[in-house]
Parts: structure tokens; sequence; C-alpha cells
């Protein structure tokens, strides 16, 4: 492993980032479809453009999966990643057609360091995939773990 | 899948079960989540899980694909009224997703799902939003996923008709 460039402390609540773009194929989103999803709206165009959706677009899954590797890409794998709990919630707003280009945007809401663990912190992000008209088209929030700098130091706010 | 009007609160789907093997984890993670503790055996017995674990991604994705393919084999019949009943609909995302325990290779999930709510949509007659607890348990009984889940459902005959 190579030293972290990103820990717990250097993600400030109040922060906003933007990283990106991307441009989603159809290929990609009739793979991750015929794999986890297969539904009509996400493997054939014609399906699409009859369904309430309005044509060929992402499985919300396929969003999230997407939305991951984009964090990953820009600064998960450089940091002191230990994972995620969970979600608190993911709002799918507008369906990622193919042919968008979205790009992530990260706001930092709040942090607390681990009780029971003085090597990690958490840390709250709300996560948006933003397209190129600027709409969200998914939102979501919730907590994940990094490594600290300073473990168990006291914490300034 | 059923109607809206006929869908129970309650009324509770086994989604069968699926096993995760490394090959799989590592080439959804190469994908989708490249982080070294999905993608690397080795480097993960050092990390923070003590081993290969899945992303949570992953086993979410793999909840969806069963509750697919259990909707596919159980195709409702025509009703009295002859119209076929409808496929699903999309969702507007899902609520309370928690990873409680990693899954790791050779781990064998059972995946389910549960009615707990029906809420009608102001702007969409034709359509009603169906929330379920879905959940899935490890081979020991221990929960790896429990979320809220929301879908779209076709109504019969449109609210207010």
């Amino acid at each position: 492993m190579r030293e972290p460039k990103y820990y717990w402390e250097d993600f400030r609540p109040g922060e906003v980032a933007e990283f990106g773009e991307k441009t989603v194929s159809k290929e990609e989103i009739v793979e991750f479809a015929s794999e986890f999803d297969p539904q009509p709206f996400h493997l054939d165009e014609e399906a699409g453009r009859q369904s309430i959706l309005g044509g060929l677009c992402a499985s919300g899954w396929h969003s999230c999966a997407m939305m991951m590797r984009m964090m990953c890409d820009a600064y998960i794998l450089e940091s002191a990643s230990m994972g995620a709990p969970g979600v608190d919630e993911v709002r799918w707003k507008k369906p990622v057609y193919a042919g968008d280009t979205i790009r992530l945007r990260r706001t930092c809401l709040e942090r607390r360091p681990s009780k029971s663990r003085p090597e990690m912190g958490l840390t709250r992000f709300r996560l948006e995939l933003v397209n190129q008209k600027g709409e969200v088209a998914v939102s979501s929030e919730g907590w994940a773990m990094y490594g600290r700098r300073h473990p168990g130091a006291p914490v300034e706010e | 899948m059923p109607w809206f009007e006929d869908i129970k609160i309650g009324s509770r789907l086994e989604l069968g079960s699926h096993t995760f093997t490394a090959e799989e984890i590592i080439a959804y993670a190469r994908k989708y989540d490249p982080q070294y503790f999905h993608v690397d055996e080795e480097a993960a017995k050092a990390g923070p899980f003590g081993g290969l674990t899945a992303s949570g991604w992953h086993t979410s994705a793999t909840w969806m694909k069963l509750m697919i393919a259990t909707r596919q084999g159980a195709k409702e019949p025509p009703g009295e009224d002859g119209r076929v009943p409808p496929a699903g609909g999309p969702s507007p995302g899902f609520l309370d997703m928690k990873w409680p325990v990693p899954v790791r290779p050779g781990d064998t999930i059972s995946y389910s799902s549960e009615v707990i709510e029906k809420i009608d949509m102001k702007t969409r007659p034709e359509w009603g939003i169906v929330r379920s607890r879905n959940t899935g348990v490890n081979q020991r009984g221990e929960t790896v996923l429990s979320f809220t889940g929301q879908g779209l459902v076709q109504r019969r005959q449109p609210r207010g008709a």
C-alpha cells in the first residue's frame, strides 16, 4: 500500500467538489442491465422510447455503480478509505440516458471521529450525478469510513 | 407482476440465493469499485475487513438480479377482464441501505422482499408506489444487506377514474 493522499481529516464539512466527466454508452448500459437488471427499458432502444422513461437508460443500480467508479477514480483510490456501512438514501431523479455526459458533485455534510476505533473517522457526503443539462439525475447521502492521519487526536471544528 | 390494487401489504417474496465467487467479486469491482479490498485477495488481508469482500453495490445489484428473475419466472396470468398484468416500472430510489456484514468469497446470500407500504402518486394517477423491506442473509443467518426499496406499479384503473 502506498501512503494515502487523502485521510479523514482532509474532507471538511461545507466543501463542494466536482469530478468527471463521463459519457455513458448504450453498450455499457446494456452490459450492466443484461447481468443485473434485464428490464426492457434498460436493454432496448425502442422499448425504452415506449416506456414511462422515454428512452434507453441505465439501471439505477448501474448509475450507483458508475458513481462509485467515478468516486474511486477521482479520490477514493488515493485515500485511506475503509469502506461504507451503507447508504442513507438514493434518489433516482432523472433517467441516465445512453449518450448522456455526467459529472460527480460531492458535498461534505458532516463528520465525526469513531468512538470505538481511534484510527477511523466517519464522514457524511451528499453525492450527485449531474447530466449535461445541469440536471441532478442521481442524488445520494450516506456515511463513509476513512483512516485518520492522526489516530485519536483531538478534533477541532 | 400484479396490478397495484392487487398487491398486499405484508406479502413476502423469497427471491432465491446467490453464491459469490472470488472471480465475480473481483470482476464486478474491477469495473465499478476497484478498491484494493474488493480486487486484490493478498492486499485485502491487511485491509479493513481482513480479506477480500464484495463491493456493497455488488451485493445490492444482485438483489435486483434475483428480483427480476423471480418476477420473470412468475408471470401473472390474464385476469377475468382479459388484460395482461403489467411489467414492473421504474423506481424513484431507495432508503436506509445497510451493509452490516461483508460478503466474502464462497458466501451464499438468500434474498427476500416484503411489501410494507403502498403510496398513491399525485402526479401520475395511472401508477402507484410500492415500498418493500428487502434483505440479503448469509449462510450463517447474518444479515448482509437491508434496505427499503420503492417501485412504480401500474394501476388497473387510474386513481379517481
